[in-house]
Formats: C-alpha cells, structure tokens, sequence
C-alpha cells in the first residue's frame, strides 16, 4: 500500500472536543500508572489482605458469571425466538438493572431476600438460608447487575444466526431443546463467550448492589471494588495498588476481546 | 398405482393463497415447477411440517400429517421427511460426516451406528473421503452432495428438494444433475423437487406440476407439458408460441387473426408453435402460407446462433430469424414486417 489516502479535512470544532473527550478517558488512567508505588509494590501485592479480596471478587465474579449463563442464556433464546405476549415489556425488564443504580439494586435485592424479605424470610425458616452479608450474597447482587449484559448479547447473537438451521435440524429429527442443545448454541458460541466475558467484568467490578446487600466483611464479602473504597480512607498506596490490579484485568479483558468488539474497523 | 403421498395443501402466507393438490406414487420423482412467488417454496415448507396447513390435508404413506379439521399435526421432527434446503444448510460446525450422521443420531440410532450410517451414504454420494472436512472447505457441488446425503441417511418416505441445483456454477450443475437423477432414481419413498428451472424438472422428474399464483395449472409427463403448454408461463419456459382462441375444424380464431392448423379441434383451443416456425417478410408474402399477418416489431434478443424477434400486432409472437435474415429485412424496433406460419407447423389442442 504505497498510495496514501488523501488527507480528509477534519473540522475543528470536531477535533478539539474530541481530543478532550480522549484525553479526559485516559489521563486518569496514566494518573494511576505515575502514582502507583512502584518500588514496594511486590510486597504489597502479597499482603494477605489483597490477596483475600482478590480471590474472593474473581471467585465471586466467576461463580456469578456462571449462574448469569445458565440462567440467562435460556432467557435469551425465548426473547429471541419464541414470541408471546408482553414479550417487549419482558425485554425492557431484563434491561432495567442495566440503568438501574446498583445501590437501588442492593436494596431491591435485600426487600426480596433479606431476612425479613419476602423470599428471605421462607428461605431462612424452612431451610435456614440466610443471602445477605455473605459471600452468596455477593455472588447474587453480581448476578443482578451483570445479567442484562449477557442476555443483552446472547440474544443479539441468536437473532443474527440464520434460524433455518434450526428448521434443517428439525427436518432431520431433532426436537426444540436437541435443537437448542446441538445446533443453536454452537453456533452463537462466540456470541455467549463475549457476552460471558462482559457479564464477568461487570460482576468484577460490582461495588454498590454488593455493598448494599452484602457488606464489606474481609474474606467473606469484601471484593476488590470494596477494599479499594475502604483503602482509600485510610491507605492512598494500597488503594492505588488494588486499583492497579482491576485495571490489569479490564485491559487483559478488553485485549481478549478486542478482534470481536473493538477492532471491528 | 397407489400415492405414498395424497395431499391437498391449502396454506396462507404473506396474504397469499396457495392451493394446490399433489399426489407422489413411491419411487416417484414429482417436479413443482413456477415462476418466483408462485408457493414453491410455501408447499415445500408446508409438507415438511414448517409452515401449518389452514385447510385441506397431508397424508403420507397412510398417516394423517396435518389435517387441520380433525386437528392433527406431526411436528417437522416426528416427520418421515427429508429436505435438502437450496443452501444446503449444513452446520457449519459439524464435520461432513457429522452433518450426515445427524438425522440417524436423533432417530435413535447410537453415535457409532449413526456415523457408520453417515460413512455409507458418504461413500454412496462419493465424498467418503471428505468426511472429516467442514462444510466452508466443500466446493458447492460437493456441498449439495452432503446435503442430499444428509436428507436420505434417515429413510425418509418423502424426500423434498428446494431449488437443489440453483446455487451452482453452470459447469457443477451439469455433473451434479446427472449425479442427482441417479440418487433420485434409486430413492424409493416419493420425491418432490421444487425448481423455477425446466431443464432441472425435465430432466429429473417422472412429472410435472406446474403452479402459478398458488394454484397448479397444468400436470403431466415432459412430452405432455413441453408440447401442449397451457399457459403462457409454460409456452416461454418451453419455448413455444402460445395463443387461445376459438377452433372450428382446422380454423382457430384468435382475436382478430384466424389461424389455420393441420389439427382438427372444436370449441376453446390452444394454437402453439415454435418461434423458428415464424418466417418474415418485409412484404406480403405470395404463395403457400395460409397464414399471414401484419406485424411490428418490438425488440431484438440473441438466442443461440439465431436472433430473437418479438412481435406485436393481433398476436404476440416471438420469431428465430438468422443474423442475415435479419440484417436483410433491417430488424429494429417499431418496424412494420409480415409474419408468416405455416399451418402444419402449428399444434392445435382443446383447451
């Protein structure tokens, strides 16, 4: 490719917003990468207390991740494929804790399974359950929030797959859920793996419905988001060093997923 | 001979009414032919269970598949059908072998027996030694083998084809529809083949349906349907003239024009002929053709060496003139010619 393009004329009043726009994303980034301490930060980053809240918050994320899929993978095929009435409303609510504060989450979340909720309160006589403030908790209030993202892309992916393999597989005997089982998810594979990823992110870096509906206990409910909150008030480095560390995980994410999302030029 | 399948299908799709009644001996191969949007396509998704008839009934090989009065619907799976779709429909994440051995798996058979079955019809097609191969690294001919495979391999009763030939280069085609009509003619159970391509229907079925705007219009052998069309969709795909009129003896009146014939028929007929059976003349012709009329010219066409001539004036009619004819009588739209036939070229049938 000898041959440039012809230089495109850019507005100025286009550029200049948007170099702003940029650099107002990454300076806080680099802001983190200058102050983060550097010398002491091996020692730090084995101190138990990290090292806890870190396996708690990627335990917890996973776990999270994998209850949004069983769940919300079925979910996502009947809004893609099977029509019925009020399916729009039935979308539109799957979506709310996309917009909905977390914290509004994590204490609709407490209303419902708190001790005295209205699921809470059977699960904790008849079976002696108890959700809030323990570490199922945050593996719920992650779920809650994490959900939509996945549902939000299975379900785009189902309704970009041609549903007349479906129909192919029909024809050669196979029912609804063999169907769904050994054709259709093959084929949106890489349309569940991404929104999985997302939905995994999104529960990593959960802070609100969590602490509202689980606490911030070390070892039990205390994940990464969490402690760099508490850090904060107390330890400026320590919470530059968990910070660090999220940061680190979002960038592998966003590489792991950048053929699919962002490098679609 | 009795009909393996006996179906009157009545279905409604996007506003459309298809209404068309099929019987398909065993053994039989059975051409629907029409034009785009004629319900091909809506009969085909209807005997294979995708589509729900609103009236009539399906029955094949002595069980009621759908039959809507008396509420009875076999779902596509519990169908003794096999489609091959017009883009074969492999998935895309199965081997070759894998996509054969799909319908025998989910019929019961195990995942051994079921690919020892694929491997058979893999072989049968010859592509055994494709198996292992994804569908994107098939070439398209060897894509609708697997496809034709994957339909046979579960025994169906009735084998539907939609348009199998369509995606194909012209040279693929031409192996491939020969390959096609021996599969076709070793498959016991009934064979539908919907196709908007006559040489496809000719070639490969035992008989012809042909169906516009939902309905069938003419039924019969090759030799029937190529040599007495009954409408005007029929005369171009076979390539004749085709005119209705009134016959009285060996006169039929078409409009303004009485056309004399060799055959003897009486009341509403059909006059067909051959465009190469129309001569011009820049003048009124003298001597031996009785039949004679004032032409125009409306357009031009190669056609194989010769040149295609379309006519207005008391018939639409298209002539074969050759290159030298047609530069000798200056051929160019809006020019007046006569046209001539001679009568025992023309085929006269009762309507």
């Amino acid at each position: 490719m000898s041959r440039t393009v012809r230089r495109q004329r850019v507005p100025i009043a286009l550029l200049v917003p948007a170099g702003l726009g940029l650099t107002f994303l990454v300076l806080p980034l680099a802001g983190l990468l200058l102050r983060a301490p550097w010398t002491t930060l091996p020692r730090r980053l084995t101190e138990p207390g990290v090292l806890t809240a870190l396996r708690l918050s990627l335990e917890t994320a996973t776990v999270a991740t994998l209850l949004c899929v069983v769940l919300g993978v079925p979910l996502a095929w009947l809004l893609a494929r099977v029509e019925f009435p009020g399916r729009r409303l039935v979308r539109a609510l799957v979506t709310v804790p996309l917009v909905l504060p977390p914290v509004v989450g994590g204490v609709a979340l407490l209303l419902v399974f708190g001790r005295r909720g209205l699921i809470g309160s059977w699960l904790d006589e008849t079976f002696g359950v108890t959700l809030p403030f323990t570490t199922a908790g945050v593996v719920l209030a992650e779920a809650f929030v994490a959900m939509p993202f996945l549902v939000i892309a299975v379900e785009g992916a189902l309704r970009g797959a041609d549903p007349r393999y479906e129909e192919a597989a029909a024809t050669l005997g196979a029912g609804r859920f063999t169907t769904f089982t050994r054709v259709t998810l093959p084929l949106v594979a890489p349309g569940v793996a991404a929104g999985a990823v997302l939905c995994w992110a999104r529960a990593l870096g959960e802070f609100g419905a969590t602490i509202t509906f689980a606490g911030n206990y070390p070892g039990r409910t205390q994940t990464m988001p969490l402690a760099v909150y508490l850090a904060l008030e107390t330890d400026l480095q320590a919470a530059i060093v968990l910070s660090l560390i999220l940061l680190t995980v979002s960038v592998v994410i966003l590489a792991a997923l950048r053929d699919r999302w962002v490098g679609s030029t | 001979m009795t009909a393996l399948l006996d179906a009157h299908l009545v279905a409604e799709r996007d506003g459309f009414t298809l209404d068309v009644r099929l019987r398909i001996a065993a053994g039989e191969v059975v051409a629907l032919l029409g034009p785009n949007g004629a319900g091909k396509t809506t009969a085909l998704r209807v005997l294979a269970g995708l589509h729900p008839l609103a009236a009539g009934h399906l029955t094949l090989d002595g069980a009621d598949l759908d039959r809507p009065d008396r509420r009875v619907w076999t779902p596509p799976e519990r169908r003794p059908v096999g489609v091959v779709f017009q883009d074969y429909l492999l998935f895309p994440h199965l081997s070759a072998l894998d996509n054969v051995a799909f319908g025998p798996r989910r019929r019961g058979a195990d995942k051994r027996a079921a690919r020892a079955r694929a491997k058979e019809w893999l072989d049968r097609v010859g592509l055994g030694d494709q198996a292992r191969r994804r569908p994107r690294q098939l070439s398209g001919g060897q894509a609708q083998r697997v496809a034709l495979a994957r339909a046979l391999a579960v025994d169906p009763a009735l084998l539907l084809l939609d348009e199998p030939l369509a995606a194909l280069d012209a040279r693929t085609r031409l192996d491939t529809r020969a390959e096609l009509q021996r599969h076709l003619g070793a498959h016991p159970g009934a064979t539908l083949l919907v196709t908007h391509d006559p040489l496809d229907a000719l070639v490969l079925a035992d008989r012809l349906v042909i169906v516009e705007h939902g309905r069938v219009v003419q039924e019969g052998d090759a030799a029937t349907v190529t040599a007495r069309p009954r409408t005007d969709y029929v005369a171009r795909l076979v390539g004749l003239n085709l005119h209705r009129g009134r016959a009285d003896g060996h006169a039929v009146t078409v409009g303004e024009l009485t056309l004399t014939t060799a055959d003897t028929v009486h009341g509403e007929a059909f006059v067909a002929y051959p465009p190469a059976a129309v001569a011009l003349h820049p003048s009124r012709p003298e001597g031996s053709p009785r039949n004679v009329w004032a032409a125009t010219v409306t357009g031009v066409q190669r056609h194989g060496d010769n040149l295609r001539v379309q006519l207005t004036g008391p018939v639409e009619v298209a002539a074969d003139v050759t290159p030298a004819a047609a530069a000798h009588l200056g051929l160019i739209p809006g020019r007046p010619v006569w046209a001539a036939v001679k009568a025992a070229e023309t085929r006269a049938y009762p309507a």
